[in-house]
């Protein structure tokens, strides 16, 4: 015989969870942080920067001068110089990357792949003023000497506009837009290797049978169904390294040369928006237009930035969803 | 049927298991067995003649000796437990193994006389002539068309945009999808509901004209009226092809197959005609394993 169990009937009434109500809360305030603390810069910035905007209106953004002497300032160089180097690192960090992460994943050895994908990391992880340092020590004199002549040899054919851009003809200093993007390149190369390739591991293994299975070769199932099935998500992982490319400080400033003006030649000195921050800002008095035209720089840049990332982020949502 | 196990012993000589070679004739007076009424013949011909396959996933061994022939115009159906090594020798059959990193396969796999694993045998070709059709539906992320057009693209069957069409249609048209398609073969083929997916890609199988499909459990995450639509589909294809189907459902394997293969533990415990496997089996295991007792 079993005992009888007595049911305990529902009764009316919440009882208040106090743990879970104050976890609630702390989780909430951290989250909040983010928040508060990106909208707080952001703020500051265009608050700093409000008088840069002020004095020279959108033209501070499209005015091709720079003179601290005169009090004009405009920082469409600056931008050029940013947006330059970021592609060209793109250009060329792209396809090695891309390779890197695919022979990883498909045709690497098994031995091979543990030191490689730890090399890959390690790069990563060097200080950007080691990068600096490098390209300035080793690379820039390189470039002189070897590359620079080469490429101005090479595509003297490319037709110049006039008075404005010279491609590749330009005196081989070394420094110069090319060199920081062949910098800005490797410091984004780790990491356009390592988000392609967690993407690709992510492919369904179920998926790639079916290509092998149909009889598709690796090249065959890698170019008709893996990399249809993860296009957003590739797109996302080069969009994550522009990003970085054009927020990059210290080691451009080592190697571009810091000359603000327009460029007229992909190898002229030339800047970006931080390597003018970063040389510029212990000169600026505090009040003056000098600052706010520094801080004005500091929101472009966040701006730019954060639409490059967000555009990654829903590029590298795609894939997930779906 | 005694045919077939007698070419079998020819062939295989005396390394083969007893078991397995003294087939009986035991056709006739089911008792209570699934009705199994094969509509085409079964041909004499052996299209895939596996023979003393040993198969190993870095140390551990999944198959143990096994010999098999797989008949041509007839559904082979392999069923037993979970990790039994069914799959493992299905996959043995298109060298789909390769793809794993540590797997090996000892043994010969003779299709038509050839042998698959030959060095001078190329994989890609193999899979050509001996298609697949997996657990989960896994149409590639392109459109119908594409979807089906895969194959004759990569083996350039079609010269012209024409006869890629006339591929496609008729492929859809084999696999019974294509009343269902044809007004949307540009549509992502992901887009398509459980069933007519698992059937796209048996129709992106047969685009290529494989003479062999190889099916792994292809039913067991569709619903039964899905499930009815592939058997019968199935049925229609065994006329032109060779179908082998792994399946954890005895009742799908009295249904739709001629022959049934039981493993166990990595070895092929009997095989034989269907009916007979259901209704009188050899040996114990086979029996407890149909009738549930199993374990």
């Amino acid at each position: 015989m079993t005992t009888p169990v007595a049911h305990r009937p529902l009764t009316a009434g919440r009882r208040l969870h106090i743990g879970d109500t104050a976890f609630r809360i702390s989780l909430f305030a951290a989250g909040a942080v983010v928040i508060v603390v990106l909208l707080s810069i952001l703020t500051i910035m265009f608050v700093g920067g409000k008088q840069a905007f002020d004095t020279f209106g959108l033209g501070f953004i499209s005015g091709t001068e720079w003179n601290p002497v005169t009090q004009i300032y405009g920082a469409l160089p600056a931008i050029t110089g940013t947006l330059l180097t970021a592609v060209l690192a793109l250009l060329i960090a792209w396809p090695i990357g891309f390779g890197i992460a695919f022979f990883l994943t498909e045709t690497c050895p098994e031995r091979l792949r543990g030191p490689l994908g730890v090399a890959v990391e390690l790069l990563a992880a060097v200080p950007s003023i080691v990068y600096g340092m490098w390209g300035f020590f080793v690379l820039a004199p390189f470039m002189a000497e070897y590359v620079q002549p080469w490429l101005t040899a090479t595509f003297l054919w490319i037709p110049p506009i006039p008075d404005t851009f010279y491609w590749f003809t330009a005196p081989p200093i070394g420094v110069g837009l090319i060199t920081a993007s062949l910098v800005l390149a490797i410091m984004i190369l780790p990491f356009i290797a390592a988000t392609t390739r967690d993407v690709l591991q992510s492919t369904p293994q179920l998926l790639k049978d079916g290509a092998y299975a149909m009889g598709a070769t690796r090249w065959e199932a890698l170019t008709g169904v893996v990399i249809p099935a993860v296009r957003g998500s590739l797109f996302g992982a080069v969009f994550l390294g522009l990003g970085r490319a054009l927020g990059e400080t210290m080691a451009v400033v080592f190697v571009i040369g810091n000359a603000i003006r327009m460029p007229d030649s992909l190898m002229a000195p030339s800047a970006t928006i931080a390597s003018v921050v970063a040389n510029s800002f212990p000169e600026a008095e505090p009040g003056t237009l000098d600052l706010a035209v520094l801080l004005a720089l500091g929101f472009i840049l966040f701006v730019v930035s954060f639409g490059v990332l967000a555009i990654a982020r829903v590029l590298l949502r795609q894939e997930r969803m779906s | 049927m005694s045919v077939m196990t007698q070419k079998a012993s020819d062939t295989t000589g005396a390394a083969a298991p007893v078991v397995r070679e003294t087939a009986r004739q035991t056709r006739g007076a089911p008792l209570g067995a699934p009705a199994v009424t094969p509509t085409a013949p079964i041909a004499a011909t052996i299209r895939i003649s596996v023979q003393d396959i040993n198969a190993f996933y870095g140390e551990k061994q999944a198959l143990f000796g096994v010999n098999l022939e797989v008949p041509d115009n007839a559904i082979t159906a392999f069923i037993g437990a979970s990790g039994c090594g069914k799959s493992t020798l299905l996959r043995c059959l298109n060298r789909m193994n390769d793809t794993i990193p540590g797997a090996r396969v000892e043994g010969r796999i003779l299709m038509d006389g050839a042998d698959i694993n030959a060095a001078d045998i190329d994989p890609v070709q193999v899979r050509t002539r001996i298609g697949m059709v997996f657990q989960k539906p896994n149409p590639f992320p392109i459109s119908i068309y594409e979807n089906i057009a895969f194959g004759a693209r990569t083996h350039k069957l079609a010269a012209t945009k024409a006869e890629l069409d006339d591929i496609v249609e008729r492929s859809l048209r084999r696999a019974a999808l294509w009343d269902e398609v044809k007004d949307r073969l540009g549509k992502p083929g992901l887009g398509l509901s459980g069933g007519q997916q698992q059937r796209l890609v048996i129709a992106r199988a047969l685009a290529v004209s494989p003479a062999v499909i190889l099916m792994d459990e292809p039913c067991s995450a569709l619903d039964p009226i899905a499930t009815a639509h592939i058997e019968a589909l199935l049925e229609d294809l065994r006329k032109h092809t060779c179908i082998v189907i792994v399946t954890h459902s005895m009742a799908q394997a009295a249904r739709v197959s001629q022959i049934t293969a039981f493993f166990h533990m990595g070895e092929l415990i009997e095989s034989g005609p269907t009916d007979q496997i259901f209704t009188m089996p050899k040996v114990d295991q086979t029996q407890n394993y149909i009738t549930g007792r199993f374990g």
